[in-house]
């Protein structure tokens, strides 16, 4: 069994409460979508690769959420519009193509963010330093994946140009300045996009060609705005722990 | 032991001194072919409850009511997998390979435990599941660290000590829920009433009436008969329901200081063999979900292989 991670949470008051939340919700969505393929994997392998991966995003979302307050009143008692993740993230799982996508956007992201924070001497120079490493292992895992399904078959051709396609709308959040962050967003979005077309190259797909940003999605999740699918994925998330008010579990 | 004996006979005399020694069998030794097909029979048996057993707990990961429990659960289901990794691996030293098991899974021509055809109806039943039905687990694979089988036998040393802390997180979730609000207790209990009789059936049918149980101990594969584990798991959890301030729903249930055992009430044989017929509430749920998941993933095993088989020879550690 996996420990969430403990490293040394900074002094009181040091905290960025809305970077802790954009960063923390960030990780406790996808953890959470992981999660719901348990039992639904395509081999008995993937099953224990995806959840590794869903305990370490949970273990960053806890230490994270930590520092903005109590982890289950900001997980379980906000609503929608109070929730600060990227809209990447909320995606619903769709085949495992879209979700392999998902992870290679995501984590090649949080690891160049990682690695930039834990350069630094910032309050999530801790946590960054000891998560950069667990985020390596989930971008391998999926540029491993792209790897495989784009220059596997026809069919697992189609459907990862068709996720790539279909995700790249919501990339472009990903390098929306966050208030409290000090990043260098222009060499994050570089470095991403340097790591991302390598991979797809070598995957034999296509880099997708459409905006990265639509109406209503660059920024937009920071803000409080998310897609349908993220209600029905916090009300089943909450619903057990809304209807025993004050009870402890 | 050694396959240098000249032939049939002297194998197999070879085979039983190891046995009769507590000696174990290897892969590569030699061993009867019923034994080989009673051990593979057990282990696929053992390796598709595991993978089954992730459905019912991995019904209530989304619904997980703190942070801290949603990590214990996810960890707990990802230890199943890993479970039945180890166990289609110890199945594939008898030559038997994993796709082989798993379409006879699908098919209906090898069982799973009957116990994950009951439907996890509230969060207190990841509790009792981790109480009872891994404490039943443990129970019965505890005394198969022994087994004759080398592979087998070694497999369930790690298993076990997963499901030993398995046990201890399901207590420890039911002790929270039965000291918690009046809701959170009532949960608790209704959730034992509804597993207690189940799990009292994860041993097995009575001594009497079991089909492998006689040359499955002669082989050494089992080391304790139903009857005997079903009485060692009443024993351990009649102290522990007290702990919880849970009642088990037996009223036929007392100590026998004669016998120095807890005397337990008829089990409900005829609901045993209806679910094992398939008429449980979810057998048909639990195996058509297990399907729709291979089903779904053929595409990306298909890919894998043939990317596999592109990159034969320029391919490091990316093979599938
Ligand atoms: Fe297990
Ligand atoms: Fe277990």
């Amino acid at each position: 069994m996996k420990q969430a991670p403990t490293p040394v949470p900074p002094a009181a008051g040091a905290v960025p409460t809305a970077a802790a939340l954009a960063l923390g919700d960030d990780a406790l969505v996808l953890s959470h979508r992981l999660a719901e393929w348990a039992g639904n994997a395509p081999v008995l392998e993937e099953e224990v690769a995806l959840t590794n991966i869903a305990l370490d995003l949970l273990g960053q979302a806890r230490f994270l959420l930590s520092l903005a307050g109590d982890e289950d009143e900001l997980a379980y008692l906000r609503e929608e519009r109070a929730f600060r993740n990227v809209q990447l993230v909320e995606q619903p799982n769709g085949d495992f193509a879209h979700t392999i996508a998902r992870q290679l956007f995501f984590s090649t992201y949080q690891e160049l963010l990682f690695g930039q924070l834990a350069a630094g001497d910032g309050p999530f120079a801790p946590l960054a330093g000891k998560a950069v490493k667990e985020v390596a292992y989930h971008r391998d895992h999926a540029e491993h994946w792209t790897l495989r399904l784009g220059d596997g078959t026809e069919e697992s051709h189609r459907r990862t140009q068709t996720a790539l396609d279909a995700l790249w709308r919501y990339t472009g959040e990903l390098f929306e300045p966050v208030e409290g962050l000090e990043v260098d967003v222009t060499a994050l979005r570089d470095g991403w996009l340097t790591l991302i077309t390598k991979t797809v190259r070598q995957a034999t797909l296509e880099l997708p060609t459409g905006p990265q940003a639509g109406a209503w999605t660059a920024g937009a999740g920071r803000q409080g705005l998310h897609t349908e699918p993220f209600g029905r994925m916090l009300a089943e998330m909450q619903h057990l722990h809304r209807s025993h008010p004050g009870a402890s579990w | 032991m050694t396959t240098m004996a000249p032939d049939t006979g002297s194998y197999e005399a070879v085979f039983d001194a190891a046995v009769a020694a507590d000696e174990r069998i290897e892969p590569r030794d030699w061993m009867p072919d019923a034994y080989r097909a009673s051990l593979v029979r057990q282990i696929a048996q053992h390796a598709h409850s595991e993978i089954i057993g992730m459905q019912p707990e991995a019904n209530w990961i989304t619904r997980a009511p703190s942070l801290r429990r949603k990590a214990i659960l996810m960890a707990k289901v990802q230890d199943e997998a890993g479970h039945g990794l180890y166990l289609y691996s110890a199945a594939e030293t008898l030559g038997t390979s994993r796709d082989e098991l798993l379409d006879k899974l699908h098919s209906g021509r090898q069982k799973y435990s009957s116990i994950f055809n009951y439907p996890t109806l509230t969060w207190a039943d990841v509790g009792a599941i981790g109480w009872l039905v891994d404490g039943a687990a443990i129970t019965n694979q505890v005394p198969l660290c022994r087994c004759s089988y080398g592979p087998y036998a070694r497999a369930m040393v790690r298993v076990c000590k997963e499901e030993s802390f398995h046990q201890r997180q399901g207590y420890e979730l039911l002790l929270t829920l039965s000291r918690g609000t009046e809701a959170q207790h009532a949960m608790a209990q209704d959730a034992v009433d509804r597993w207690w009789w189940p799990s009292l059936m994860m041993f097995g049918p009575p001594d009497g009436e079991s089909a492998h149980s006689a040359q499955s101990m002669a082989w050494k594969i089992k080391r304790h008969s139903n009857d005997e584990l079903r009485q060692r798991f009443v024993d351990i959890c009649v102290p522990q329901a007290e702990s919880l301030g849970l009642t088990l729903p037996d009223p036929d249930l007392r100590w026998n200081e004669e016998r120095g055992h807890h005397d337990f009430g008829p089990i409900d044989w005829a609901e045993f063999h209806e679910v094992l017929r398939g008429n449980g509430p979810c057998n048909d749920q639990r195996i058509t979900r297990r399907r729709q998941a291979h089903e779904d993933g053929a595409w990306v095993r298909e890919a894998a292989a043939a990317y596999a088989g592109k990159h034969r020879d320029t391919q490091g550690e990316a093979g599938a």
